[in-house]
C-alpha cells in the first residue's frame, strides 16, 4: 500500500522535476527581459504565443480568404494563382432560378444549399424539442439525475466518424434496424440507399450525437428558475400546463434562444458524421455545403479551391449574420436578466 | 431492496403515480437504450467473425462456431448440428459444400460421407469473442502507426494549449496595457470562425509554412483556441489580484507569478480546458483529413474513414478500430464527465 | 534602519487624480497610522511606498536612496494584505519560505527564519496546513509571519485587522503593538478605524479626498484638531458641532453665541475673527456634563438616553434642529421629551472658522 504511494509520489516527483527546472531556467532570462522592459513588456511576452499561433492561423487566413476567392486555378499559393475578380462569384450566383438547382451554372452548389437549408430547419427544430423535453425530465425530481444527465451527454464526446460508423453499420442491411424490423415482421431495407430515409439517418444521427449538449444548457437555464416561484404558483392552484407557459418557458427562453441559434451555427456546418454517414449520398441528396467546399477545394478532380474559398465566404456570411443574431440574443438576455 | 424501490419510485411530493411520471421514465429508459445501444452493438457486433457478421439475422451475441480437427484434412472443419434422414441428430463436421448439398463427415469415423440439405443443419456454436478482430489490424494494418499519430497529435495539442492559451489568458486578465480590450474582441470576434469557413486559405498557409502532409500542420492551427483563452482568462479574473501583489512583494517574477502562482490556482480551469482539448483533437477529422496525404501520417479518424470508404469493406476490422478509437473518449467519459458538463453549463462553450 | 520619505507625491488615473501633493516623512521604528474613510486615497499611498503602483509625480525614499523607480521587489519592504493573500495552494510553512526561495537564501536560514517567525506568532502548531484549513484570525498571523520572516526594513499592513470579528480584533491589536515594540521597525498601516489609529499608531496621518487633513501624535489629534473633518474623524462618539455667530473677539478671548441661548467665551485666539462671522463651535460628547441650569448651559430635549451602566449616552436636540450627542456618568436620565439642562465648558470648547480651520486656543 505504502509501496505504491511512494511509486506514485516518486513517479509524480520525476515528472514535475524537469519541468519546474525548466521553468527556473527560463525565469532567468526573463527576469532580465522584466527588468527591460516593465511588466507592459511582459505582458506581450505572454500574449506573444498564442496570438503568433492565432494571427497566423487564424486571422491570415481569414483575410487572405478574400483573395484566394479572386483567384483562378488548381493551385494552392496565392502567387501561383490568376485574378479573376468576382467571377467565381458569378460563377455561384449564375441561376436561373433559385428554386430549380438544374438552372444552376454550379447546380452542385445550390444542391448542397438547398439540402443544408432543409437539413438546416429540420434538425434544428428536432434538436430543439428533444432537447427540451429531457431537460424538463431531468429538472423533475427524478432519482439519479446525474446519472441521467450523463446517459444523454455520452454521444456528445463521440468523434463524428466513430458515430458515423457506428450508424452505418446499424443502419446497413445486416444491420440492428433490420433485425428489429425482421422481429416485428417487416422486410429489410436498405435505409441508407434511399433519398428519403437518408435524410432521415442525416437529421436522426446529428441529433443523437449532439442533443445532450444542449440539454445540458437548457437544464443549466431551468435549475436557475428559483423554485419559490413554483411553490407561489402551487400554492395560488395554478395549473401545470399554465406553470409551464407562464413561468418555465419564459424565464428559459434565454437559454432557449441561445440554444436555437447555436444549434443554428453548428448545423449550416454540418459535415463530418453525415460524410462519414452517407458519403453524401445517394446521389447528392446529403449532400451539404461544408461537404461541398471540401470536394470542389481538395477532394474533386476537378478541384476550384477559388471557387470553394467564395462558397465558404458566403457560408461564412450567413454565419455571421447568425452570430449576430447570438449576441443580440445575449444580450437581451443579460438585460433581462438585470431587470428581475 | 424495498429502500431502493422506494428511491427509484421516488416522485413529485409523494402522491401516486401521475401519467407524466410514467412519461418521463419511459423517456428516460428509452433514452439509454438509444444513447448507449449503438454503443454496445458496436462492441458486440466488434468481436463477431467475418462469417457471424453476415448472418441475417444478426445475433445479439457474437458466437463462434466449433471447429475440430479431423483425420485426413488439413484444416479444421466447422461441425453442425444435423438432423440425419432417420430422425435422430448428430454432429458432424462439414467437409465440403455444393450448392444446397453439403458433405459432412463424422469426426469419429472420417471415412463416411454423408449428404445433407443445407437445410437440415444447425452449425454448433458457442458464445466466443473473435479477438482476432482487434490483434490482426495491428499486425497487418498501418492501425498501430495512426494510433500513435493521434496520441502524438493529442498530447502535443493539448500541451501546447495549455501553455500558449493560459500565458495569453494571465496578460488579458492580469494586466493592463494598450490593446488589451481590442485582443480581446479580436479573440472572442474569431471564436465563432469555423474551420470550413477558412478551410482553403488556411490550407495555403500552412503549405506556405511547410506544414503541409506533417502532424505538425494538424497540431499548431488548432491550438490558439480561442475557447480555451476565453475560459481560462474568465477563471483567472477570479484569481484576487492582491495574491499577485503579494507574490510580488515576495521577490517572484512576473514568470513566477505565472508558474507558481496563477498556473496553480487556475488548475480546475485548466483541467477541463485539457479534457475539452483531448477530446476535440482526438475527434478531429475534417482538418487532418485535408493535411495529410501521405498514408502512415494518417491519424485515427482519417485512417477509419479511409477504410470504410474502401470497396471491399472489412467490417469485422472496422468495427474493432471503431471500438478502439472510442475507448479514450469513454474513459474521459466515466472518469470526468463531471468536469465537461460542468464547465458547458459554467460558461455555455463546447 | 527605515526611514520613508515622500516627497510632493501625485497620483492619476487618466484625469482622476487620487494623490495630490503628498509629503510625509516616516521615521525610523515609528508606527505610523494613515487613516481616512474609504476612497479618501490611503491603501493607493501604500501601494505607492510598496512599489506596486508608481506614482505620477513625485519622489519616494527609502533610507535616502531614491527608490522611486526601483520594483517591489527590490524595496526591502513586507507587506501584509486586507485579504491575507495567503497563497492557498502553498502550505503554511511553504507560504513563508516562498520569498525567501525567491532571493536564493540558504535553506538552512530559511527554516531558522520560519522556526524563529513561528514561536514569536505561535503559529508552529499548524505549518503544514493550508490556508483553507485555518480560522481567519490563524490566516492573520501567518499573514504577519510571511512578512516578519522577511526581516524588512518597513512593514506596511493595509487594513490588517478588517477581517476579523470584533473580538479577535481587539486582541490582535493588541499583539501587533506588543509586536511592533518587540521588532522596532518602521511600520505604516492603513486603517479606516480612528479607534485602531488612535490605539496604535505613534503618529497619524488624517487623510481626505487624495490630500492629508492633519498629521500628529494620537492625543495632540483628539485634544486640538486641525479641522472640522477631523475633528469629525477622530473620537467616537463624535464631536458636537454646532453652528454659532462671533459676537466679540479679542486677542485672547472669542465670544460666541448659537442655539438654545447658548453663550461662550473661548479662550482663543480671535485675531482673524470679526463680530458677526459664522463659526463652528466643537465640543466631544464626553465633555458636556449636566447642569441644574443657569448661566453656561443650554436647554435641550431629549429624544433617547441610552443607558450603558457606567454613562448614560443622551441624544438631544437644541432649539428644534441642533442635534447634541453627551455621555454622561450618571444613570437615571429622563427619556424623550424631557427638557434637560446641559453644561459646556469652556476649556473643553474647540472654534473653527467659516473656512473649518480651527482657531487656536489660548
Amino acid at each position: 500500500m505504502s509501496g505504491a504511494a511512494t511509486l506514485k509520489e516518486w513517479t509524480g516527483a520525476a515528472l514535475a522535476a524537469p519541468v519546474a527546472w525548466l521553468a527556473s531556467i527560463v525565469n532567468v532570462p526573463l527576469k532580465a527581459w522584466q527588468r527591460a522592459t516593465g511588466t507592459g513588456g511582459m505582458a506581450a511576452f505572454f500574449l506573444a504565443p498564442n496570438m503568433a499561433i492565432f494571427g497566423i492561423f487564424v486571422l491570415v487566413p481569414l483575410v487572405i480568404n478574400f483573395f484566394y476567392s479572386a483567384t483562378s486555378g488548381t493551385a494552392y499559393f496565392l502567387q501561383d494563382r490568376s485574378y479573376v475578380g468576382l467571377e467565381q462569384y458569378r460563377r455561384l450566383l449564375d441561376c436561373g432560378s433559385y428554386l430549380d438547382t438544374a438552372t444552376c451554372r454550379e447546380d452542385l452548389f445550390w444542391k448542397a444549399v438547398h439540402n443544408t437549408g432543409l437539413f438546416v430547419v429540420v434538425q434544428v427544430a428536432l434538436m430543439t424539442v428533444v432537447s427540451m423535453i429531457t431537460a424538463l425530465i431531468l429538472n423533475r425530481e427524478i432519482a439519479g439525475r446525474s446519472f441521467w444527465r450523463a446517459v444523454f451527454f455520452f454521444p456528445v464526446l463521440l468523434s463524428p466518424v466513430v458515430t458515423g460508423l457506428i450508424w452505418r453499420w446499424i443502419l446497413q442491411r445486416q444491420g440492428l434496424l433490420n433485425l428489429i424490423v425482421h422481429d416485428l415482421g417487416g422486410e429489410p431495407y436498405n435505409w441508407l440507399t434511399d433519398r428519403f430515409s437518408a435524410f432521415t439517418a442525416a437529421v436522426s444521427v446529428s441529433v443523437w450525437a449532439h442533443m445532450g449538449f444542449y440539454t445540458l444548457i437548457l437544464l443549466a437555464g431551468l435549475q436557475a428558475i428559483p423554485r419559490d416561484l413554483y411553490e407561489a404558483a402551487e400554492m395560488d392552484g395554478t395549473r401545470p400546463a399554465r406553470v409551464f407557459w407562464r413561468i418555465t418557458l419564459p424565464l428559459l427562453m434565454p437559454n432557449l434562444l441561445v440554444v436555437i441559434v447555436l444549434a443554428l451555427i453548428r448545423a449550416v456546418q454540418i459535415f463530418d458524421e453525415v460524410y462519414v454517414l452517407t458519403g453524401g449520398g445517394p446521389g447528392t441528396s446529403t449532400l451539404y455545403v461544408t461537404q461541398y467546399i471540401y470536394e470542389i477545394g481538395f477532394a474533386s478532380l476537378l478541384r476550384n479551391p477559388g471557387l470553394a474559398s467564395a462558397a465558404s465566404i458566403l457560408m461564412g456570411l450567413v454565419l455571421v449574420v447568425l452570430t449576430l443574431l447570438q449576441l443580440q440574443v445575449g444580450r437581451r438576455g443579460e438585460r433581462k436578466g438585470q431587470r428581475e | 431492496m424495498s429502500g431502493v424501490v422506494t428511491f427509484l419510485t421516488r416522485r413529485r411530493g409523494g402522491r401516486g403515480w401521475h401519467w407524466t411520471d410514467v412519461v418521463s421514465w419511459l423517456w428516460l429508459f428509452g433514452g439509454l437504450v438509444i444513447m448507449f445501444g449503438p454503443a454496445v452493438w458496436l462492441v458486440g457486433s466488434s468481436f463477431k467473425t467475418p462469417a457471424q457478421l453476415a448472418v441475417f439475422p444478426p445475433t445479439i451475441l457474437p458466437y463462434v462456431s466449433q471447429q475440430a480437427a479431423v483425420e485426413g484434412y488439413d484444416k479444421p472443419l466447422t461441425l453442425y448440428r444435423v438432423k440425419l434422414p432417420d430422425g435422430s441428430t448428430k454432429v458432424l463436421a462439414e467437409a465440403r459444400r455444393v450448392g444446397i448439398v453439403a458433405q459432412m463427415v463424422d469426426p469419429q469415423a472420417p471415412n463416411d460421407i454423408v449428404k445433407i440439405n443445407i437445410a437440415n443443419r444447425q452449425p454448433v456454436r458457442e458464445i466466443g469473442f473473435a479477438t482476432e478482430n482487434y490483434t490482426e489490424p495491428f499486425v497487418h494494418f498501418d492501425f498501430l502507426r495512426y494510433l500513435r499519430n493521434s496520441v502524438f497529435v493529442t498530447v502535443m495539442a493539448t500541451l501546447i494549449t495549455l501553455l500558449t492559451n493560459s500565458m495569453a489568458a494571465f496578460a488579458l486578465s492580469k494586466y493592463k496595457f494598450r490593446g488589451r480590450d481590442l485582443t480581446m474582441l479580436l479573440i472572442v470576434g474569431t471564436l465563432m470562425v469555423p474551420l470550413s469557413v477558412i478551410l482553403v486559405p488556411l490550407y495555403s498557409v500552412v503549405g506556405a509554412v511547410g506544414l503541409l502532409d506533417s502532424l505538425w500542420g494538424v497540431i499548431l492551427p488548432t491550438v490558439a483556441t480561442p475557447t480555451g483563452v476565453f475560459l481560462l482568462r474568465q477563471y483567472m479574473l477570479t484569481i484576487p489580484d492582491e495574491l499577485l501583489d503579494a507574490a510580488r512583494m515576495d521577490n517572484a517574477s512576473e514568470w513566477q507569478i505565472y508558474w507558481r502562482i496563477v498556473l496553480p490556482l487556475a488548475a480546475p480551469a485548466l483541467a477541463v480546458l485539457a479534457i475539452f482539448s483531448v477530446v476535440w483533437r482526438w475527434n478531429d477529422f475534417l482538418w487532418p483529413l485535408v493535411v495529410l496525404s501521405r498514408k502512415e501520417l494518417y491519424t485515427l479518424q482519417v485512417g477509419l474513414n479511409t477504410y470504410a470508404g474502401q470497396l471491399n469493406v472489412q467490417w469485422h476490422y472496422i468495427l474493432a478500430m471503431t471500438v478502439v478509437t472510442m475507448i479514450p473518449v469513454v474513459l474521459v467519459f466515466v472518469f470526468l464527465q463531471r468536469y465537461i458538463t460542468s464547465g458547458i453549463a459554467g460558461t455555455g462553450l463546447k | 534602519m527605515g526611514r520613508i520619505n515622500l516627497t510632493n507625491i501625485d497620483r492619476a488615473y487618466g484625469r482622476m487624480k487620487i494623490l495630490h501633493d503628498i509629503n510625509l516623512d516616516v521615521g525610523d521604528g515609528e508606527m505610523l497610522v494613515l487613516v481616512g474613510p474609504s476612497g479618501c486615497g490611503k491603501s493607493t499611498l501604500l501601494r505607492l511606498i510598496a512599489g506596486l503602483d508608481r506614482p505620477t509625480a513625485g519622489r519616494i525614499e527609502i533610507d535616502g536612496a531614491d527608490v522611486t523607480d526601483v520594483s517591489a521587489a527590490q524595496r526591502g519592504l513586507a507587506m501584509v494584505f486586507q485579504s491575507y493573500a495567503l497563497y492557498p495552494h502553498m502550505s503554511v510553512r511553504q507560504n513563508l519560505a516562498f520569498g525567501l526561495e525567491n532571493i536564493r537564501m540558504p535553506k538552512g536560514e530559511i527554516d531558522a527564519r520560519i522556526a524563529e517567525a513561528a514561536r514569536m506568532l505561535e503559529i508552529a502548531a499548524y505549518l503544514d496546513r493550508r490556508p483553507g484549513q485555518l480560522s481567519g484570525g490563524q490566516k492573520q498571523r501567518v499573514a504577519i509571519g510571511r512578512a516578519v520572516v522577511r526581516n524588512p526594513t518597513a512593514f506596511l499592513l493595509d487594513e490588517p485587522l478588517s477581517n476579523l470579528d470584533a473580538e479577535l480584533r481587539i486582541s490582535t491589536r493588541a499583539e501587533l503593538a506588543a509586536l511592533h515594540k518587540r521588532l522596532a521597525t518602521t511600520m505604516i498601516y492603513v486603517t479606516h478605524d480612528q479607534v485602531e489609529a488612535m490605539t496604535l499608531a505613534d503618529r497619524i496621518v488624517v487623510m481626505r479626498a487624495g490630500r492629508i487633513e492633519q498629521v500628529g501624535r494620537p492625543l495632540d489629534l483628539y485634544n486640538a484638531p486641525a479641522n472640522l473633518f477631523v475633528a469629525g474623524f477622530i473620537g467616537a462618539p463624535r464631536m458636537n458641532l454646532l453652528p454659532v455667530k462671533v459676537r466679540s473677539a479679542s486677542g485672547g478671548e472669542v465670544h460666541v453665541e448659537g442655539p438654545g441661548e447658548l453663550s461662550a467665551a473661548i479662550a482663543a485666539d480671535g485675531s482673524t475673527l470679526r463680530p458677526g462671522d459664522d463659526a463652528t463651535l466643537g465640543i466631544r460628547p464626553h465633555d458636556i456634563e449636566l447642569s441644574d441650569g443657569g448661566k453656561g448651559s443650554v436647554e435641550a430635549q431629549v429624544t433617547l438616553a441610552e443607558a450603558l451602566g457606567p454613562e448614560t449616552v443622551v441624544h438631544a436636540t437644541i432649539a428644534g434642529d441642533n442635534r447634541l450627542v453627551a455621555v454622561l456618568k450618571s444613570q437615571g436620565i429622563e427619556t424623550h421629551g424631557r427638557p434637560i439642562s446641559l453644561a459646556l465648558p469652556p476649556k473643553r470648547m474647540h472654534l473653527f472658522d467659516s473656512a473649518g480651520l480651527r482657531v487656536a486656543s489660548r
